[in-house]
Order: structure tokens, then C-alpha cells, then sequence
């Protein structure tokens, strides 16, 4: 217990929960733009699948780590577009579409994984690019602060911009400001001129970018290969995130990071033989009871009302 | 049978069409030898007993996670539980299939209605914090995955692991708790059975029933429910517990009748199959039981496909992903239906001017 309580204040600890919440705060925030505009995307999950292995494969082919961000960003706007075009052209319910979505990508992305790799599970026989890691000067020579906060993966630094951007775009910006219209009552958004389609449409491509940014950070910096389902419930975890941060950046933000302290210290707590099995489940049990505590209050406070 | 009816089977089975046609499609692109891919794909389910029988095998899980799916949707509720159940039902069935004693008809049937119980409390968490509080059904739902999955690898690997196997299974179950074959030759069990009375008993619950009533009007409109005086929030726990039973069924049907041990080392993915398969049937239970077997037949010719010939069983995500997308899609056809509607409309107004 005294190992596990050291390991916990340790700076190699808190480096990890920035690692282990990258992914999520790029989904959270995917889900907090398509979730205000009206149309959440609970996709989140299987663009992430799909960019980590279009991200793998495409830097594998060009040998460039460049190359794979790109192609995996591509990736998910392509397929968060066809979600677009399903749901506001041909009016497919946005959540079966987007459990369409996670299936295709579930399967797709090992069909694609056997004809390229020979293999079902990993593609490690595949040598693909990993981005780099980035040192700040100054910084990374500051005890403790610095190697907590220096020295992680490009794509964690955007992924802090992320939250800067969305944040941003929802409180100053006449785009998001046509977002939170539409979400709020689209007769009245339509009435004075916005386009709802055009505006969801727009959320939901923003949405594949932050997912294109996750699913890269996945296969090409937390590992170096894809593996099949390698994004382990993250894209439901960040619907938890953001529905427990109540479609706020900064909030959904907060509870991400929640998340990735739990993520961390069950992985930490795997290493310490506590059973891995139960402690897996920690970040899971937070969200649970978190989401509980959160309707609970709405509930009384509505019936104040 | 109505126009719109008429019209929403037409667009089932262009959709059951094109999945086929991109069936095809993807063989062509990816084999080396796509005309024999493609008779192994449609025409070997039907070549053998066996194969027919993989077929019947392959759609008792479907049957059951389409029902509970189907109830779901009919009462508006999008909760994605299924998968966490099915694990979690397996699990707990399998503790009474290990270590109860009791005579050969009566063995597996307690063992089911433990499932089935396990599905029950699995499915009430959402449901529960659903019909009080309101909280989202589908996220909650899907945390409940997780934590069933975890509990039940914990369960499985403290408790019911047999290490004289190299592999993570359980003990054997007792053979008295078995679901048995009933086709020889085949390795159709008793399973198919339960299914197709869990389906009977679903449609009567749902369409002769007065609650059956309440929940559709639930699913349709709350607000108009509730305002005639209906108690949506009982509809609400209602459907949660059927829904946790039928799935709870179909974790522990799988594990007797297919198996002699707990297998699943992974989420089983009934779960979501159990939307596609219960939005083929258009959400009525009996439509499961055909949308179930169908999926099947394109499950089974997959496998075949990757066994005699070089395609990845995989495609098959690819064919349900169009399938979900082309049934769901309102405005798919929509000109067509459109047009289709006002026919009958001309024909009324042609017969009412013919009375004057």
C-alpha cells in the first residue's frame, strides 16, 4: 500500500495523466461542439478507431509521422461527414448513426488491418511513425514542474489548445454563437437566418477534426502500432466527460481529467497487484456515480422550480 | 396491409439488397478469385445440414439482444446495456451451472432464469436512474458495459478459472445443466426454443397487453402518455426489466448451449448487433426472429467466404453499418414514398367523388 500511495506522488504519476487524457479531452471536446449544436455525436468512439489506423498505415506508407496526422484528421471529417450527410440529408437518427459508425469502425478496421498486415490483432509487423515528443526549453529544466509538464507528445499540447479553441469558439465567435443557436431552439436560429444544417454540419466536421487529433495521438504517440479496438470505451468515456462537464469546454475538460486521474491510477494500481480486473473498472464507477450525482441534483433543483 | 407499411418492408429489403450488392462489391475488390467468392458466399449456408444449422445456432443470440433492443426502442429509450448483460448473465449463470445440483429438465431452466435475474439488476441501474432522474439512459447504459465487464473478468478469474487449462475459461458446467441438441447432425440447441417463446411472449406483452400500450404510446409520445394520465415512469422500469431479462436470457442460452464452459475472455458484441437486428424487424418482436436468421445467413456465409476463400470475415461490419444506415435514413426513397402515399389519397378522393 505505502509503494502504491509513493507511486501515486510521483512525477512519473502525474506525467501519466496527461498522457492517458489526451485522448479524451480531443473526444470531450468533439462531443461538447456536436452536442451543443443539436447533434451529438456518439461516433466519437469509431472515428477515433478509424483515425488511429488511417494515421498508422498512411505514416507507414509515406514513412512520414506528418503525412499520418494528416491522412487521420482526413479520416474522421470524411466519416464524420458521411454521419452529416446520413443524419441532416437523409434524417437517419444521429445516434443509430452513429452506433453505425462505431460498428464500421469495430470491423472495418480489422477487415483493412488483415489485408495490409496479415493479422488480426496489432500491426506491429508494420513499421509506422510515431509523432514526436517535445521538450520545453526552459521549462524542462525546472524540477519536478518540469518533468510533469515538459516532454510529452506534440499532440497533448494541442489537445490543451483544443479546450483554448473550443472554449473560445462557443463563447466569442458568431460560429459558435450560431452552434449554441441551433442547439437551443432551431425554429428561432432558422427564423432569423442561420442555416441548422449547415451550422450541424459544420459541428460535426469539427467534431471528426478533434476525433482525427485523438485517434492520431492513439496509434502514433500513446503506442507506436494500431491495435483492434485499441480505443478501449475512450469516445464513450468522453460522452461521459462532457455530459458530466454539462456541455461546457472548461467542464468537460475538468471531468476528463477526472477521468484520466482514474485511468491512472488504476493503471497504477495494475502494478501494484491490486486486482486489475476491479481496479479497471474505477474510471467507469466514477462516471457512473458522477452522471448519478449530476442528475440527481438537476432533478431536485427542477422540482424547486 | 397500408401503403406506408407496404412501403417501410420495400425499403427493408432494398436495403437487405444493397448490404448484399456491397457484399459482392467488397469480394470483387478484395479477391483473388471473386465469382467462386460469391457462390461461397450466397449459396454454401444452404449447401449443408450443418451449415443451415450454423445459421439457426448463429441467430439464437441475435434473436434474444433483438427483442430486448426492439422493446427498447418501441418505448423511445436508447439504451445500449445489452452487451454488458449478456457478459454479466453469462457469468452468474454459469456460477449456478458449476456449482448447483439439480435433475436434467430442471438444471438448465434455473440456470436461465439466474441469467435472466442478473439481466433484471444489470438493466435496472440505467433504468432505474432513467425513469427517476432522468439521467441520460445511453451513457449510463454503456458505463454499466465496462463495470459488468470487469466484474465479470474478476468473478471469472478469482473464482471459476480451471488452471489445468492453459486458456482463461471456467470449470466445465455440470452436463445435466446443459442445453441439449435437438437436430443431430447440427449443433442446434434447446436455445432456439426459449428464443422463439421469448419472442411470442415479447409480441404479447407489447401489442395485447394494456401495458404493451402504454410503453409504445411512451416510446411515441411522453408527453401525450403522461398527460393522459399514463405512469410513464413504471412504462419506463417495465421495458428496463424486460429488456434486462430477454438479454439476460440470451447470455446464459449462449454459454449452455454452445459451449461446456464460460468462453468469453472479451464483451461478446451482441449488444449492438441487437439495434441493427431490432431496426431490420422495424422493432417488432416477431420480425426479430426473420431479421435475426438473415443476419445470420450473411454472418455464416462470411465465415465461409474467410474460411474456403481470402476474404476476412470483417466485411460483415461493413454490410451491417449499411444496413442500419439505409433503414434509418427517413428520406431515403422518400421521393418514391411520397409519391406512393398520394396514389392511395388520389384513389380515396377518385372513390369520394364517385359517391357524390
Amino acid at each position: 500500500m505505502k509503494g502504491f500511495i509513493n507511486l501515486i506522488f510521483s512525477t512519473d504519476f502525474v506525467y501519466s495523466i496527461f498522457r492517458v487524457m489526451t485522448p479524451l479531452l480531443f473526444a470531450s471536446m468533439g462531443a461538447v461542439i456536436s452536442d451543443v449544436a443539436g447533434a451529438p455525436n456518439i461516433a466519437l468512439e469509431g472515428l477515433m478507431l478509424m483515425a488511429a489506423f488511417s494515421g498508422m498505415y498512411f505514416g507507414y506508407l509515406a514513412q512520414s509521422a506528418a503525412v499520418g496526422l494528416l491522412m487521420a484528421l482526413l479520416t474522421a471529417v470524411l466519416f464524420a461527414g458521411v454521419l452529416a450527410f446520413f443524419t441532416l440529408y437523409y434524417k437517419t437518427n444521429i445516434i443509430l448513426g452513429g452506433i453505425a459508425l462505431n460498428s464500421l469502425a469495430s470491423g472495418g478496421t480489422v477487415f483493412l488491418l488483415y489485408l495490409v498486415a496479415n493479422d488480426k490483432g496489432t500491426s506491429v509487423s508494420l513499421a509506422s511513425k510515431t509523432l514526436p515528443n517535445i521538450n520545453i526549453p526552459v521549462i524542462e529544466n525546472i524540477p519536478v514542474l518540469g518533468s510533469i509538464i515538459s516532454g510529452h507528445n506534440v499532440l497533448t499540447y494541442v489537445s490543451v489548445l483544443a479546450v483554448a479553441f473550443t472554449y473560445y469558439l462557443l463563447k466569442s465567435t458568431s460560429l459558435g454563437a450560431h452552434i449554441k443557436a441551433v442547439g437551443e431552439k432551431k425554429e428561432a436560429a432558422e427564423s432569423v437566418g442561420i442555416s441548422t444544417v449547415r451550422t450541424q454540419a459544420i459541428a460535426l466536421l469539427l467534431s471528426g477534426v478533434m476525433c482525427g487529433f485523438g485517434g492520431a495521438f492513439m496509434s502514433m504517440g500513446y503506442v507506436s502500432w494500431f491495435s483492434r479496438d485499441m480505443l478501449s470505451s475512450r469516445g464513450w468515456i468522453a460522452l461521459a466527460a462532457e455530459a458530466m462537464g454539462r456541455q461546457t469546454a472548461l467542464g468537460s475538460a475538468a471531468a476528463s481529467m477526472l477521468f484520466g486521474v482514474a485511468d491512472a491510477v488504476s493503471n497504477a494500481a495494475a502494478t501494484q497487484g491490486l486486482p486489475s480486473d476491479l481496479v479497471k473498472t474505477i474510471p467507469y464507477v466514477a462516471t457512473l456515480v458522477g452522471l448519478t450525482v449530476f442528475s440527481v441534483r438537476l432533478y431536485r433543483r427542477q422540482k424547486e422550480v | 396491409m397500408s401503403r406506408e407499411k407496404t412501403f417501410q418492408v420495400l425499403r427493408t429489403a432494398v436495403a437487405m439488397l444493397a448490404a448484399i450488392l456491397v457484399a459482392f462489391l467488397i469480394i470483387i475488390l478484395v479477391s483473388d478469385k471473386p465469382v467462386e467468392s460469391i457462390l461461397i458466399f450466397l449459396m454454401q449456408p444452404f449447401s449443408s445440414g450443418r451449415y443451415l444449422g450454423n445459421i439457426v445456432e448463429t441467430a439464437i443470440p441475435l434473436i434474444f439482444s433483438g427483442l430486448s433492443m426492439a422493446i427498447l426502442f418501441q418505448a423511445g429509450l436508447f439504451n445500449l446495456g445489452g452487451e454488458g448483460v449478456f457478459f454479466m448473465a453469462g457469468i452468474v449463470g454459469s456460477i449456478a451451472a458449476i456449482w448447483l445440483k439439480l435433475p436434467v429438465f430442471i438444471f438448465p431452466l434455473v440456470c436461465i432464469a439466474v441469467g435472466a435475474g442478473t439481466g433484471i439488476l444489470v438493466m435496472l441501474v440505467p433504468g432505474a436512474l432513467r425513469a427517476k432522474f432522468n439521467a441520460n439512459e445511453m451513457v449510463t447504459s454503456l458505463m454499466m458495459n465496462n463495470i459488468c465487464f470487469g466484474v465479470g473478468c474478476y468473478i471469472l478469474n478469482n473464482m471459476m478459472r480451471d488452471t489445468t487449462v492453459s486458456s482463461l475459461v471456467s470449470y466445465k458446467y455440470r452436463l445435466a445443466s446443459l442445453l441439449p441438441t435437438i437436430i443431430s447432425g447440427t449443433r442446434v440447441h434447446a436455445g432456439i426454443l426459449v428464443a422463439l417463446f421469448c419472442a411470442a411472449l415479447v409480441y404479447i406483452f407489447l401489442y395485447k397487453t394494456k401495458w404493451g400500450l402504454q410503453v409504445r404510446a411512451a416510446g411515441a409520445n411522453a408527453k401525450f402518455a403522461k398527460y393522459s394520465g399514463m405512469d410513464v415512469m413504471k412504462a419506463i422500469l417495465l421495458v428496463h426489466v424486460i429488456a434486462g431479462a430477454v438479454a439476460g436470457c440470451g447470455g446464459i442460452v449462449e454459454c449452455l448451449g454452445l459451449h461446456k464452459r464460460f468462453e468469453w475472455t472479451a464483451l461478446p458484441g451482441y449488444g449492438f448487433d441487437g439495434a441493427m437486428i431490432a431496426m431490420l424487424a422495424n422493432n417488432n418482436p416477431l420480425g426479430v426472429v426473420g431479421a435475426a436468421v438473415f443476419v445470420a445467413y450473411l454472418r455464416v456465409g462470411a465465415d465461409l467466404v474467410n474460411r474456403f476463400a481470402d476474404v476476412p470475415t470483417e466485411m460483415i461490419a461493413i454490410l451491417q453499418t449499411l444496413i442500419i444506415l439505409l433503414i434509418s435514413a427517413e428520406k431515403f426513397l422518400h421521393k418514391y414514398k411520397q409519391r406512393w402515399m398520394e396514389k392511395d389519397i388520389q384513389i380515396e378522393e377518385v372513390q369520394h367523388e364517385g359517391v357524390h
